[in-house]
């Protein structure tokens, strides 16, 4: 008999392929990463307002040092918080 | 001569003409020392995100300027002396960040009836971060 089709699944096994991360700024040829634009750096902030780590965005050392930077000038300036919660 | 900008935020309390005065007064500072000024924009009252001197909101002004080095001294030391101003930045332009101005100054001049939408936005919003730490 045949064996192999005896198995079946109710729903289709997800078979995990894994995403390459990439770094949206090399990608897309964004130089400068501006810190009076608050709307663009909360991409790479937690919602405690925490900087995501380059694991998980996938962003270059040199732009992630960039953004790092950004949203250091921006909270400065209040444009985003230092500490928060429930940021979105 | 270097290309530097300068955010800074005055008090909510100040009325439109004071707040005029103060803006005067720091661009006279900028251009008596020999400062040429290229942009400036008034983003109005904001709300900060958090409080300072016990403030939520604040008048924030930002200039684009060419100047010597010695002028940020100056500028920064009448920005501390001043108590209308809650807080302030400046920073040099570096050939990236000039040219992303130069393209901010076009887009505003451009559009200024259509509400500003940054390029950079609109193609980040394509890629999404997977996963979020808690």
């Amino acid at each position: 008999m045949a064996k192999q089709s005896e198995i079946r699944y109710l729903t289709p096994v997800s078979v995990d392929v894994k995403k390459k991360k990439y770094c949206r700024f090399k990608k897309n040829g964004i130089k400068y990463i501006d810190y009076k634009d608050p709307e663009f750096l909360k991409k790479f902030l937690n919602e405690q307002g925490k900087i995501l780590p380059r694991r998980i965005t996938g962003t270059s050392l040199k732009f992630q040092r960039r953004i790092a930077q950004a949203v250091k000038r921006a909270r400065h300036i209040a444009l985003l918080p230092y500490v928060t919660d429930l940021m979105k | 001569m270097n290309n530097y900008e300068t955010v800074f935020i005055l008090t909510p309390v100040l009325s439109d003409a004071q707040m005029k005065e103060a803006v005067d007064k720091f661009k006279n500072i900028l251009t008596e020392q020999g400062a040429e000024i290229v942009n400036e924009e008034n983003w109005g009252l904001r709300k900060l995100a958090y409080p300072i001197d016990k403030k939520t909101t604040g008048f924030y002004y930002f200039l684009e300027f060419k100047a010597d080095p010695s002028v940020i001294e100056k500028l920064e030391i009448n920005y501390r002396r001043d108590e209308r101003v809650i807080r302030f930045l400046t920073v040099k332009q570096d050939k990236f960040a000039l040219e992303y101005a130069e393209k901010r100054r076009n887009n505003k001049g451009s559009k200024k009836n259509e509400a500003p939408a940054p390029v950079k936005e609109k193609v980040a919003e394509k890629v999404e971060i997977e996963e979020k730490e808690d």
